[in-house]
């Protein structure tokens, strides 16, 4: 296992490189600089601006020195926000945006659970039908829709909750983290539902139900460990799906994560702070599918040895 | 507005139900899993149980005013930032030299407390109060002023609006670097209160300029203490660190979060000050916004969505502003190839558009149709009107250059960046100029930076555009046309327009000969037509009833030293 995952942490080396050099001149052919504005900039002005932040150089020399930069662990200056530091922005935004991803993937996992399980017991029946109809709608459903719509119902007509902000106000993290999760919980209940009606046809489950064990021990002591798992094999992508996709929540709702810096950086062509953004969440990514991998063999014996034996 | 947590408490029952039927079923494997996922939803649930006030309610109560201010400030120094989100904060921040009426704009005392002009008009002594001090206590003297006017000019600190300090003598050649020493420039230091200033021209603007960003002064011991003058990454406007000279000062600052300034007790007249603190939120997007609003957690809007405005306007119209702002939008031609080399072609297109249509029925009524590319009411100033809706002279002058009904005109394509309103307006433009002229124009929408790039190349037949006063006077709109104006953005070239705009109207006898070479001026411009005026901005924002003292005006300034909250305004 050791082994494992040492290999897979120097796969990701080459991984990271090249996502890095390639956003790097991508972003430099996008048209617009970051001190192109509406008001047009006098050439001695933009020329200073340029000269502060090394812009002035060559794009060669420019992306060594950034590379040398990244190595210690800086990610330079934004240049939209003067004084202040991609790391500190980071910083900043990553434990908001993590934190309603954490919450969101909860609320997957309970409702999604849930409602793939119940659907597997009694497959093509009524319940199933219900609960896939509303997992399909789920998955359908944008989240720029959900959002405000939710919002319209429980904050605005009801006045249960707020409409937007983020550990601002008793409550405000609800609306957000239910709408984020519930695509999530869409397909954790379509994945949860066939990983349970396979497992739930084996051999051992039958030897279960013969020793008289009632259905709810079957189900979750037998059935769950072995159908849960294409969701956990899930869980890694989609928690770096939510920690890169949750701008529109973000937005919707006003909160300071960082998926609005990292939008608004390309809109503004902070090339620092995209750069810096992109290069943390590739990480994050690698991270997440690593784990998932490792909790899958965890979870599946006959994966462990495979894994186990590399 | 009140809220109760009926649904939370409820849920939270379930939800302690469920965890109880959980922890007592004994399960090896599954158990702890289930708890700590129960037990974080539980969490999240039961934190939602809490007081029913809204803000605007606690706000009312404590004097703190809530307002959305559309986007994070890129930071806090006057002599960076460009947008209008800073500018609000700014002028809660800092004072200018010289101030300004809220309603009418006028100069009126801020920390100068009077002033003398020269006969010849160029000459400015300023008086500066002698109370006038930086929120630590700190006096602000001429020299601060002095000191800051050479920061934010100096070609080193990168100052977007640099520009707006040439209007003083030879600052022009100390901002482009070919003047080294700043003491040539028209700025004096008398004495420790008293600051004399030499413009290049006589210009009745220039007290208006005062109380413009680029004009303020920042607290040399604090921008010193944390680097070089010019240096733009410094930790100086930072909580805790900066210090500022206007009605508030700064109390907090939350990355994309909230800003908030609270009263300053040094300020000269904190007496007049109502508000205890303020606090500002960057809410981009303007849905977001109005729900905020709705839900009472902000007592003012920075905008409004279009499709609102009927509803606000019918049901709570004592909510709903919308004020005359300094500003034109337009679309501009590239001059320098055809068909719009041609001022034929373009005078047909502009006499075929119905600006009425697009203001009453696209816009909502929320703006005013334009003839003139500078607004209406700039300081006695009465714009020629040039260009109207006329169908019929449209077609014979799209035939006179050799186009008869259209026929052999070229492919030409309407450029404008993202966005619904601009491109509802560029759709009935299209059709407009279909139907009259019977020529058809493409649509081009391209995101913002890829569309000034655009624009800056000249790679465009007609581009939309806009451009909003940062004073009130008409050189301020018609300096556009200027060939060496980089925001002229048109190709438009023409020697004795940029005479009449550099030579003529700033030696003018009079303020009266001054507004005669502008009509002039501006005459020859709209004959010309490199730019065609659609319409006026307006100001449209929502604000509660409880807020009192925000005057509109037309630069949509806040003085928030006047604003009060009243409590009966629930």
């Amino acid at each position: 296992m050791g082994k494992f995952i040492f290999y897979r942490v120097l796969q990701a080396i080459p991984v990271l490189w090249i996502v890095v050099t390639i956003t790097f001149f991508l972003v430099r052919f996008a048209p617009g600089g970051p001190f192109d504005a509406e008001k047009s900039v006098p050439p001695v002005v933009k020329a200073a601006l340029e000269a502060q932040y090394n812009l002035d150089q060559p794009l060669i020399s420019q992306y060594f020195s950034y590379m040398g930069d990244l190595l210690q662990g800086d990610l330079g200056p934004t240049f939209k926000y003067p004084g202040r530091s991609v790391n500190e922005l980071i910083a900043t935004g990553f434990p908001v945006t993590a934190e309603l991803g954490l919450y969101a993937i909860l609320v997957a996992l309970v409702i999604g659970g849930i409602a793939g399980i119940v659907a597997a017991l009694k497959p093509n029946s009524t319940q199933d039908y219900v609960s896939m109809s509303i997992a399909m709608i789920g998955i359908c459903m944008p989240t720029f829709l959900l959002g405000p719509l939710l919002v319209l119902v429980f904050g605005i007509w009801l006045e249960w909750l707020p409409v937007s902000g983020w550990g601002d106000l008793p409550g405000d993290k609800i609306l957000p983290s239910i709408t984020l999760g519930a695509m999530y919980a869409a397909y954790v209940a379509r994945l949860s539902r066939g990983g349970m009606m396979e497992v739930m046809s084996q051999d051992y489950i039958r030897t279960a139900r013969a020793k008289g064990l009632p259905n709810y021990m079957v189900v979750l002591k037998h059935g769950l460990r072995g159908g849960i798992l294409p969701v956990v094999s899930y869980l890694g992508p989609a928690f770096a799906g939510i920690l890169s996709g949750s701008f529109v929540i973000e937005t919707v709702f006003q909160i300071h994560g960082l998926g609005r810096f990292y939008v608004q950086a390309a809109f503004n062509r902070d090339y620092t702070l995209i750069l810096g953004c992109t290069v943390f969440l590739a990480g994050l990514i690698i991270l997440f599918n690593l784990l998932s991998d490792v909790v899958a063999a965890y979870l599946n014996p006959r994966l462990r040895s495979e894994v186990g034996s590399k | 507005m009140s809220k109760s947590c009926s649904l939370s408490s409820s849920a939270c029952s379930v939800f302690a139900f469920i965890q109880h039927r959980y922890m007592t079923m004994h399960f090896s494997f599954l158990s702890w899993h289930a708890k700590g996922v129960l037990i974080l939803c539980a969490t999240l649930l039961l934190s939602s149980c809490g007081s029913g006030e809204s803000r605007v309610e606690s706000g009312n109560r404590d004097g703190v005013l809530h307002i959305g201010n559309f986007a994070e400030p890129q930071t806090l120094d006057p002599h960076i930032h460009t947008g209008v989100p800073e500018n609000h904060i700014s002028m809660a921040l800092f004072e200018g030299l010289v101030s300004a009426h809220p309603k009418t704009l006028q100069p009126i005392p801020g920390m100068a407390e009077r002033w003398e002009v020269s006969e010849d008009g160029k000459t400015y002594r300023f008086y500066i109060r002698k109370n006038a001090k930086w929120s630590d206590g700190v006096s602000i003297t001429a020299e601060d002023y002095r000191w800051s006017w050479e920061r934010a000019s100096s070609p080193m600190m990168g100052n977007q609006y640099a520009y707006m300090l040439y209007i003083i003598k030879n600052v022009e050649a100390w901002g482009n670097g070919t003047l080294k020493d700043f003491d040539q420039v028209g700025v004096r230091v008398i004495d420790e209160h008293t600051l004399e200033v030499e413009l290049e021209n006589p210009a009745p603007y220039f007290l208006n300029l005062l109380n413009h960003h680029s004009f303020y002064a920042v607290p040399r011991h604090v921008v010193l203490a944390h680097g070089k003058m010019t240096d733009q990454y410094t930790q100086w406007v930072r909580p805790g660190n900066i210090v500022s000279n206007g009605p508030f000062m700064l109390k907090d600052w939350k990355i994309y979060h909230q800003l908030t300034v609270e009263k300053n007790p040094n300020y000269w007249d904190a007496d007049t000050v109502k508000l205890n603190e303020i606090t500002f939120y960057p809410v981009e997007n303007y849905s977001t916004e109005e729900r905020m609003f709705r839900a009472g957690q902000i007592h003012k809007t920075e905008d409004i969505p279009l499709d609102k405005i009927p509803y606000y306007r019918a049901n709570e119209p004592e909510k709903f502003r919308n004020n005359p702002y300094l500003g034109t939008y337009y679309y501009q031609f590239n001059v320098t190839r055809p068909p719009f080399n041609d001022v034929r072609v373009r005078r047909a297109f502009a006499l075929a558009i119905d600006r009425k249509t697009i203001a009453k029925d696209i816009m909502y009524g929320v703006v005013d149709p334009s003839y003139s590319i500078t607004p209406p009411g700039l300081s006695g100033y009465n714009p020629p009107k040039l260009v109207s809706f006329d169908p019929k002279e449209a077609k014979r002058l799209l035939a006179e250059a050799g186009y008869p009904e259209g026929k052999g005109f070229p492919e030409v394509d309407l450029l404008y960046n993202t966005n619904e309103s601009h491109r509802k307006i560029a759709v009935a433009v299209q059709q407009m100029w279909k139907n009259i002229l019977n020529v058809s124009v493409g649509l081009t929408n391209q995101e913002w930076k890829v569309y000034i790039d655009s624009r800056n190349r000249l790679d465009y037949d007609i581009a939309r555009a806009g451009w909003i006063g940062d004073y009130v006077d008409p050189m301020n709109f018609l300096d556009l046309g200027l060939s060496s104006n980089g925001n002229n953005r048109s190709g438009y070239n023409v020697p004795e327009y940029d005479q009449m705009i550099l030579k003529t109207i700033p030696e003018a006898s009079s303020p009266e000969q001054r507004l005669e070479e502008f009509y002039k001026a501006e005459t020859r411009f709209m004959t010309d037509l490199p730019f065609v005026p659609i319409y006026n901005y307006k100001t449209k924002y929502l604000v509660h009833p409880s807020v009192k003292g925000l005057h509109p005006n037309y630069l949509d300034y806040y003085y928030f030293k006047y604003v009060s909250l009243e409590k009966e305004g629930n």
